[in-house]
């Protein structure tokens, strides 16, 4: 158990009206480190930390342990978790046009962070949301104070998130899917501004997305989540290099190359199951070209195969089957 | 704003003129005055000069323009009941309309949009499920029978309120309650829905990631979205001032503009009715014209349509 | 030989008025400002572009959804019939689109097999034996199970419920199929069944695509040539795997750099600015505001899509100048 990671996840477990959603979450970040999560609809990779920020509904049952610098935060008080939203984890969402208040000027949305964590106010936090704004990237930002999500691109409406964000100096930012609505190239532009802000501010970086792509470019380690489990964690050179689960390998084969012979993708077959009919024992198994009779009996237990990699599948000891 | 300022004068006075001349046909073609006025049995001398001076005879083309100039020059008519001028027995009950509808509308608001508020944070829990089952009842319940029953346990069995007429403040509580509980139901569901809304939206998450306490968060982030959609329902509420209290007060007995046009219609006093018409027409579209104005305030993207694309 | 050339768009032009605000004053937007494109039979053609390109409103002009405010479109030879007519109506049968969101696809009322048979009856093909039993064989072609027909949209998978939008538009046997960001909506791995899917219907059954895309590795994947759209107008075009690995057009260029991918390393190109609006086209070049090669001439002139070397054409003025690593 890493005793300096900044934020450390054990056991996390989460459940909708009796339906398990996250089964067992282990998870550290390290101070200033990037990690991406991974996975496709349904496996839990943005209930992780919605759960972790308290900010889940009031129906759902959490449970396990979130510690930040060593102090539990899952179901602390309600003012504890207000100074470390925002504070000390900032987290940033899919659609900036609806996740920002459509009636409130975006200056004054910003300096509202500004003013719960920076002690500032009036005239000064106006003028600190402007430094967030010129720091991240947003082009003449003394008239975009005074302007309304509607009026902005989706682009600029993510870096006001950002800048909102940063407001409280954080030490984590969570970003959801933050590019996910966006155009390639404005994509581009955004992984680029949040790569930047880190060698700047020394933030730590948790990305969520489905797209292996741009989670390897940006993050350092990997986390693989399937059916609200992590399944592989890894450094990202090393996941790409040797995927071992054979979700994370078929995820891969999945990607359309962009070289070589163009050819039919090994496509996995079935769907994602449903969290109310999750098969017993390994939740991919239904749909895995190496499973075994063993693997519909017991979950699997995350089984390490290299420093700093490791795999919750019961071939991952077998070396053969690993390459495959 | 010019544009948008003619369009919709225009428009107000379209609804207008489409009401005043709806019920100018309907009110000539459903009955005689003359019969309903002068009594069954009046000579029919008598009923035939009555019909002429007050211009019955004519082709309803003919007394629709004359009618319409008549407006335009500020007369609206005489009562044919007593003679006197429409306006005037219309103006001097409309403050009794008045003592009633605005207390209640104060009732309906204190009452009904906290009520909605409340229900909306505690969704599902028991006082949301009472409060909401109040309201099916405050809507579904006609306000005859609220008053009726109102009277019947107050001022029947119990004899602490009077049961009518307008003799003293007290005789204000029954009618200002029944008037007000039917609002208060559906302002209080209403608010409650919009307030749902406008609490599952992405937005009220990242307010609460910025690390926005939760109450600051309904207070300034959820209330100013949700009021957007309730000031359509508390418009139409003020515009209903004066017509809102028609059963209420053929009730509860109270002589205000409600029942002076139920006695009119019930005699076919034209020129009466069709001024208390004007007048809640009048009102009704004055108050959609100031609600339209309000949402350009309250909602930015209302006020300009954007072209696409960055500002 | 003309024949084998299944569609032929040229020039189209696309107009829409928008009035801003109260005041009344008109602006004009041009989605589509000079598209030309030929689709050959049983080939598909790709349409990569972000938002604002003017690529959806080509593909349904294409299928004349929308009559072009200029330029024309021919189908097998023939000029498109205006929207509504009767031809236009029996030209339904011979091309169909693919849309992204299959669940608004889908009426929530009818049965998946009512769905996917309802062209036939439409176009009054087949008796209704026939009917059913054209309606088995295309849920089989797509994947799916016979008995499946019997469920309602709700009830299936996104993956699921776009195989049945594409049972449903091959129903007629169309020579053209249209496919607007058709597995955007789904998952990494339904996206990959969904693309080979695409492709084996294509070699079965011989019809056309044209595949709209913002994702260039997914239009790499079905294509067999490849149209960039910037602003409404095509930027280049060429095979999807020469343009990858050498992108003449600087757009282009950012484009292919911007593409997320495992393992991927080197300088990524990447451009200022935002998605330009249609509302206000810049002058010259429409790329040239964030082009790091615009030259006086950019700004002034546009440049017209001109063959560079074999099976490729720029819109540029420099298209062969040195890659420039960084726009930042």
């Amino acid at each position: 158990m890493a005793s300096d990671a900044l934020v450390s996840l054990r056991d996390l477990r989460v459940a909708f009206d009796g339906v398990p959603v996250l089964r067992g979450i282990d998870l550290d970040i390290p101070r200033g480190g990037a990690v991406g999560m991974v996975g496709e609809s349904g496996c839990g990779k943005s209930v992780t930390w919605l759960a972790a920020l308290g900010l889940l509904p009031g129906r759902a049952r959490v449970s396990g342990s979130v510690q930040l610098d060593g102090g539990e935060i899952l179901a602390a008080l309600p003012a504890t978790l207000d100074r470390v939203r925002g504070g000390r984890i900032a987290m940033i969402f899919q659609d900036p046009a609806s996740s920002l208040n459509p009636v409130h000027r975006l200056g004054a949305q910003v300096a509202e962070a500004v003013r719960l964590h920076r002690g500032m106010s009036g005239s000064a936090a106006r003028a600190e949301a402007k430094r967030l704004f010129d720091q991240v990237g947003i082009p003449d930002a003394a008239r975009r104070l005074d302007a309304y999500p509607h009026e902005l691109s989706g682009g600029q409406n993510q870096r006001v998130m950002i800048a909102m964000a940063l407001a409280g100096q954080p030490e984590l930012l969570v970003a959801d899917e933050p590019t996910t609505a966006l155009d390639v190239t404005i994509q581009a532009q955004i992984l680029d501004l949040l790569n930047r802000l880190r060698r700047e501010t020394g933030m730590a970086l948790v990305l969520i997305s489905h797209d292996l792509g741009v989670v390897s470019e940006t993050c350092e380690e990997v986390a693989v989540m399937y059916a609200g489990r992590i399944v592989e964690r890894a450094s990202s050179d090393s996941l790409f290099a040797r995927p071992t689960h054979p979700y994370t390998q078929g995820l891969l084969a999945a990607l359309p190359p962009l070289d070589g012979a163009r050819q039919r993708l090994a496509a996995i077959p079935g769907s994602v199951p449903d969290p109310r009919q999750m098969p017993a024992g390994c939740a991919f198994a239904p749909r895995c070209s190496h499973r075994m009779a063993a693997c519909g009996a017991e979950v699997p237990r995350s089984v390490a195969i290299a420093p700093g990699h490791s795999a919750a599948c019961l071939l991952s000891d077998v070396q053969e089957l690993v390459d495959a | 704003m010019l544009r948008f300022l003619t369009t919709r004068i225009f428009r107000a006075l379209l609804t207008i003129v489409m009401v005043v001349t709806f019920a100018f046909v309907v009110l000539r073609l459903s009955g005689d005055p003359a019969l309903l006025i002068m009594s069954v049995d009046a000579p029919p001398e008598a009923i035939a000069a009555f019909r002429a001076s007050w211009g019955l005879d004519d082709p309803l083309w003919e007394q629709y323009l004359k009618y319409f100039v008549a407006i335009l020059h500020g007369d609206l008519g005489r009562s044919m009941r007593d003679g006197r001028d429409a306006i005037a027995l219309v103006a001097e009950r409309i403050p009794a309309t008045l003592a009633l509808t605005l207390p209640a509308l104060a009732i309906k608001i204190a009452i009904g949009i906290p009520a909605g508020i409340y229900a909306a944070l505690h969704r599902n829990s028991l006082t949301d499920r009472v409060v909401m089952g109040l309201a099916v009842l405050g809507f579904t319940v006609p306000s005859f029978v609220l008053g009726l029953l109102l009277v019947l346990v107050f001022a029947v069995q119990l004899g602490w309120l009077p049961s009518g007429g307008q003799e003293s403040w007290r005789h204000a509580i029954l009618p200002v309650i029944t008037l007000g509980a039917g609002g208060a139901a559906v302002l209080a569901r209403f608010t409650r829905s919009a307030m749902l809304e406008v609490l599952g939206q992405p937005y009220i998450r990242t307010a609460s990631a910025k690390g926005v306490p939760w109450r600051a968060v309904v207070r300034h982030h959820a209330l100013p979205n949700a009021a957007i959609p309730t000031v359509t329902i508390i418009g139409f509420m003020v515009g209903s001032l004066i017509a809102g209290a028609v059963v209420v007060e053929s009730v509860f007995s109270w002589p205000g503009v409600g029942r002076l046009l139920v006695v009119a219609v019930a005699n076919r006093d034209l020129a009466v009715v069709q001024c208390i018409l004007l007048l809640v027409a009048g009102t009704m579209v004055m108050s959609n014209f100031i609600v339209d104005l309000l949402y350009g305030a309250l909602d930015p993207r209302l006020r300009q349509a954007r072209a696409g694309g960055n500002a | 030989m003309r024949d084998a050339q299944l569609l032929e768009a040229k020039d189209l032009v696309r107009r829409y008025s928008m009035r801003q605000g109260f005041l009344g004053r008109v602006t004009e937007v041009t989605a589509v400002a000079g598209v030309s494109l030929a689709l050959d039979r049983g080939r598909t053609l790709g349409l990569v572009g972000e938002s604002g390109c003017g690529k959806s409103t080509t593909g349904r002009m294409v299928l004349g959804l929308e009559s072009p405010d200029g330029g024309t479109v021919a189908f097998q030879g023939k000029p498109m019939p205006k929207p509504g007519t009767a031809g236009w109506r029996a030209m339904r049968a011979r091309m169909q689109m693919v849309f992204q969101d299959p669940l608004g696809a889908l009426d929530r009322r009818m049965t998946i097999a009512e769905q996917i048979a309802e062209p036939l009856v439409i176009h009054g093909i087949g008796t209704p034996p026939e009917r059913a039993a054209k309606v088995e064989a295309l849920l089989r072609d797509v994947g799916l199970r016979p008995d499946q027909g019997a469920r309602y949209p709700h009830e299936l998978s996104g993956g699921q419920r776009q195989r049945v939008v594409l049972a449903r538009a091959l129903a007629t046997e169309p020579a053209l199929l249209v496919c607007d960001e058709p597995i955007s909506a789904l998952d990494i791995s339904i996206q990959a069944q969904v693309m080979n899917l695409l492709v084996d219907l294509q070699a079965t059954r011989g019809m056309a695509i044209l595949f709209i895309s913002h994702d260039l590795r997914a239009v790499r994947q079905v294509s067999d040539r490849v149209a960039v759209m910037y602003l409404g107008t095509i930027v280049e075009e060429g095979p999807p795997d020469a343009l990858l690995h050498d992108p003449r057009h600087p757009y282009t260029r950012a484009l292919v750099s911007a593409i997320p991918h495992p393992g991927k390393t080197g300088e990524r190109i990447v451009l200022q600015g935002d998605p330009p609006n249609p509302a206000a086209r810049p002058s010259g070049c429409a790329f040239h505001p964030r082009c790091p090669l615009a030259s006086d001439r950019c700004r002034s002139e546009a440049p017209t899509l001109r063959d560079d070397s074999v099976d490729r054409r720029v819109a540029c003025h420099h298209p062969h100048a040195p890659a420039v690593a960084r726009a930042a």
